[in-house]
């Protein structure tokens, strides 16, 4: 089954590798790991929040765009990766292993619907 | 929803008037009436047989409604077949190739199904030839007691896994594990029918979709996964062993179910301590329930109980499963628990109750599983073992504790404690605080006497 591992952030957590937080190395560590286990199917990083740009529809159903910081954007997609296991078992176990699950953020696990 | 057992003769197919041939066979029955000798045949397949038939079917498929369908489908496909060909030797190996090739059917014809299981351990099975060996009941031949693999332990785990509300474990262990229907599993969790349907439609969905497997956790997460498997089986017990609401009724309905799986579970693992301590545990809380109420249906407390009542075989059984986890590798909290419930069990009077043995075993207890509810129990003992006084300032040391103040048993204990210290005004305080606080009626009607005789006294 393909399951979506999507690495989340908070706002007030503190940024990669300062105090405390998960260093870029250990996040270098994992991935070479899940990626030498030959489960990843894709896998991507992001950029802080701040330097997203929102895509909506006002009032009127015109398509309007827009550029951050958003500020009510408490928790936020950090990274991912798309990985193909056996169960939902394999996923948590991967969840379990990467820094993005230590104290300061947490991995939401989505199965991949079959469409 | 089951095939209806034998007794209604008006409803039974009718395979016309006819009288079917004589054919050479052992069994008069057989040869009176093929018919009835079907459906007797389909009523003897017990509870957990089909419960094993199901569990088989879920780990192959991943999919607990398919597996449902087609058993009940395998079921009804009996109740016509067995008439005209002959009542299998082995019927439940029978039924069990027979949902299983109606499942894979289902799932040839339909593409979608068969990508949302996309797993597919049965994706072997499709390639021509192969169920020719694939299932163990096709090899199975006559007089083989146990045809079908038990994949219950599987169950288990799935119906109990992490990814659930712990409501929704309960909710289908009780459903896919003690075979309840979903009408009886609302009514022992007392909630609406409606509420519990679609309880169990949303925790089947997850399971399938979050691809929760069917099957014993790799050794490295065994012990979590099996503690979660246990405590939902404790926590059924404990739901019917001392509600909050409810009648006696429902209690048993509870604690049979729970000590039944704590039974199936054991069968299973019968080597891991944890379940033996586990099973001890349930089994001597049973042997004690006769006794624990009075006809009203009103608790009585252990030193007032009439040991007589207790179950001695039950008994015999629980302290013989007690010793085997204890001396086992891995023995945690259940076989501690078990050990404190055998203490009891063998003391032949209240008075004769070695509490220095208790109080040592709630401090093995407190270091492994340290909780206000534990170190109540270690401050009761240690007041048995060395009079109310070490008692009382025991329990008072605990009463900060916020839980164990809003907890009835808490005040209970203390209100007893002050009794024997011949404190009747702070035995009634604490009596008084104890009805403020949640239990069942049985326990109020309890407490209040009590409560009435102190301040009349």
């Amino acid at each position: 089954m393909k399951y979506a591992l999507l690495l989340m952030g908070h706002s007030n957590d503190p940024a990669c590798g300062e105090d405390g937080g998960a260093s870029p190395e250990e996040f270098f560590t994992f991935d070479q790991e899940i990626t030498a286990a030959g489960v990843v199917v894709s896998s991507f990083a992001l950029e802080d929040p701040e330097l997203g740009v929102a895509v909506r529809s006002d009032a009127d159903g015109e398509r309007v765009v827009s550029s951050g910081p958003f500020a009510e954007v408490q928790e936020f997609v950090g990274g991912g990766y798309i990985i193909d296991v056996a169960n939902i078992d394999e996923a948590i176990a991967w969840a379990q292993k990467s820094p993005a699950s230590a104290p300061g953020g947490h991995v939401e696990i989505r199965p991949l619907a079959p469409y | 929803m089951h095939p209806t057992p034998p007794g209604g003769a008006e409803d039974a197919p009718v395979l016309g008037s006819t009288p079917v041939a004589p054919v050479a066979s052992a069994d008069p029955v057989a040869d009176a009436d093929p018919v009835a000798a079907a459906r007797t045949a389909v009523a003897a397949i017990d509870r957990d047989a089909r419960a094993r038939i199901l569990a088989t079917l879920a780990r192959r498929f991943g999919d607990l409604d398919l597996a449902e369908d087609m058993l009940q489908e395998a079921f009804a496909q009996a109740l016509h077949s067995w008439p005209q060909t002959r009542i299998p030797d082995a019927p439940e190996a029978w039924l069990h190739t027979t949902a299983r090739r109606k499942a894979l059917d289902v799932v040839r014809r339909e593409n979608v199904l068969a990508q949302k299981l996309a797993r597919l351990r049965i994706e072997e099975e499709r390639a021509p030839g192969a169920t020719d060996f694939a299932d163990p009941a096709d090899q199975i031949g006559p007089g083989r007691p146990d045809p079908v693999p038990d994949d219950r332990l599987g169950l288990f785990f799935a119906c109990a896994h992490p990814v659930l509300t712990p409501e929704d474990r309960i909710a289908l262990t009780l459903r896919f594990l003690a075979g309840l229907q979903t009408p009886e599993v609302a009514h022992a969790l007392l909630v609406p029918v409606s509420t519990m349907q679609q309880r169990i439609v949303r925790a089947k969905k997850r399971i399938r979709s979050l691809g929760v497997p069917f099957e014993t956790p790799r050794p490295e997460d065994l012990a979590a996964r099996l503690a979660g498997v246990q405590r939902v089986v404790y926590l059924l017990y404990a739901e019917g062993f001392a509600r909050s609401t409810g009648s006696a009724h429902l209690r048993e309905d509870l604690t049979t179910e729970a000590l039944r799986l704590a039974r199936v579970l054991h069968r299973l693992m019968p080597a891991t301590a944890e379940v033996t301590g586990l099973l001890a545990l349930l089994v001597l809380t049973e042997a004690r329930r006769p006794a624990r109420t009075d006809p009203r249906g009103r608790p009585v407390p252990l030193p007032e109980q009439d040991r007589v009542q207790w179950d001695s075989h039950l008994i015999a059984e629980g302290v013989a499963l007690a010793e085997q986890a204890a001396a086992a590798a891995g023995a945690g909290p259940y076989a501690i628990q078990a050990a404190i419930a055998a203490v009891h069990a063998e003391a032949s009077s209240y008075s004769e109750t070695d509490w220095d043995q208790i109080a040592v075993l709630y401090r093995l207890l407190e270091e492994r599983e340290p909780g206000p509810v534990v170190r109540l129990g270690r401050a009761v003992a240690l007041g048995r073992a060395r009079g109310p006084e070490v008692g009382l300032r025991r329990l008072d040391e605990l009463a900060d504790d916020a839980a164990l103040a809003r907890f009835r048993p808490f005040h209970t204990a203390r209100a007893v404690t002050l009794e024997q210290l011949d404190n009747p005004t702070g035995a009634a305080e604490a009596y008084r605080r104890a009805l403020e606080l949640p239990g069942n009626e049985a326990e109020d009607a309890y407490l209040a006497a009590t409560l009435a005789g102190l301040e009349d006294g």
